[in-house]
């Protein structure tokens, strides 16, 4: 067993368990926590792949952003359901016995593809991914049309936000 | 770089069952977002990895995911947005309770 094999196990440890916690602990504020160990998990394993850009995106946007915006959503509406009645409903085990039968199916699939037991060969030292990105995403004759579009999706989501969460009253 | 790329999507797979039990199990509506995170990480998983393994010197993979990032966040943005709003009229958060619109 090699570092990196070590290292990628230790990660998927971590994103389980976290992830598990996710969705199974009572209070909420707790739940979204246990978000930032998946998401940081998630993070190094983008490492691990040599992804270093998205490495960087998901600490910065992701734990930065989206779940500081989960923790201030259950700070707002916290009074409610805190300590009170079950947190999940009453058949779960439907929903548990859907994700274990996906879960199943998927890694069944996964295992019979021999494609997939392959191991990745090491990038060529004359290939600068990072720089093949940037450019990627700005060169008109790749993806500079989906990164517009984003950007508009962002714009449009901001203004949607700020209008829906805006207190009309005063 | 000896790992097998069926662990990142085995990996992948175990994350996407994880979050859709939450999102059907749980009765918050913030906690089904946190279901819907889960999810779209590990879809992000199986799009970088898949960028890793097949041809590294394209960079279909890593644009997919940052789109995936970008509507992520607008995404939560919006939806937690909606969520308070609710939480303002209705003081709410259950999902079972926000029925206005059902017949």
């Amino acid at each position: 067993m090699t570092a990196d094999q070590i290292i990628f196990i230790l990660c998927a440890v971590v994103i389980i368990v976290s992830a598990l916690m996710v969705v199974t602990t009572r209070k909420l504020i707790h739940a979204a926590l246990w978000l930032v160990a998946a998401l940081f998990g998630v993070a190094i394993l983008y490492a691990v792949l040599q992804a270093s850009f998205l490495a960087v995106v998901q600490v910065v946007v992701y734990i930065g952003a989206i779940a500081i915006l989960f923790i201030f959503a259950v700070m707002l509406t916290r009074r409610e359901m805190l300590d009170k009645g079950a947190q999940t409903r009453s058949n779960w085990w439907l929903p548990a016995l859907l994700g274990l039968l996906i879960l199943t199916g998927l890694v069944f699939l996964i295992i019979g593809q021999p494609a997939f037991s392959r191991t990745a060969s090491e990038i060529p030292a004359d290939v600068d991914t990072l720089r093949n990105l940037g450019t990627a995403l700005v060169s008109p004759d790749a993806f500079v049309l989906p990164f517009e579009v984003a950007s508009v999706l962002l714009l449009a989501a901001l203004v949607g936000a700020v209008y829906i969460a805006s207190d009309k009253k005063k | 770089m000896s790992i097998p790329l069926s662990w990142y999507l085995i990996l992948a797979a175990a994350l996407f069952a994880i979050g859709l039990f939450g999102v059907l199990s749980r009765k918050n509506a913030i906690a089904i977002l946190l279901g819907v995170e889960l999810m779209l990480n590990a879809v992000n998983i199986n799009l970088v990895a898949f960028w890793r393994y097949m041809d590294p010197a394209k960079m279909t993979g890593q644009v997919f995911a940052i789109i995936v990032f970008a509507v992520a966040a607008a995404e939560v943005a919006v939806g937690l947005a909606l969520i308070i709003s609710v939480y303002r009229r209705r003081k709410t958060v259950v999902a079972d309770e926000i029925d206005l619109m059902k017949w």
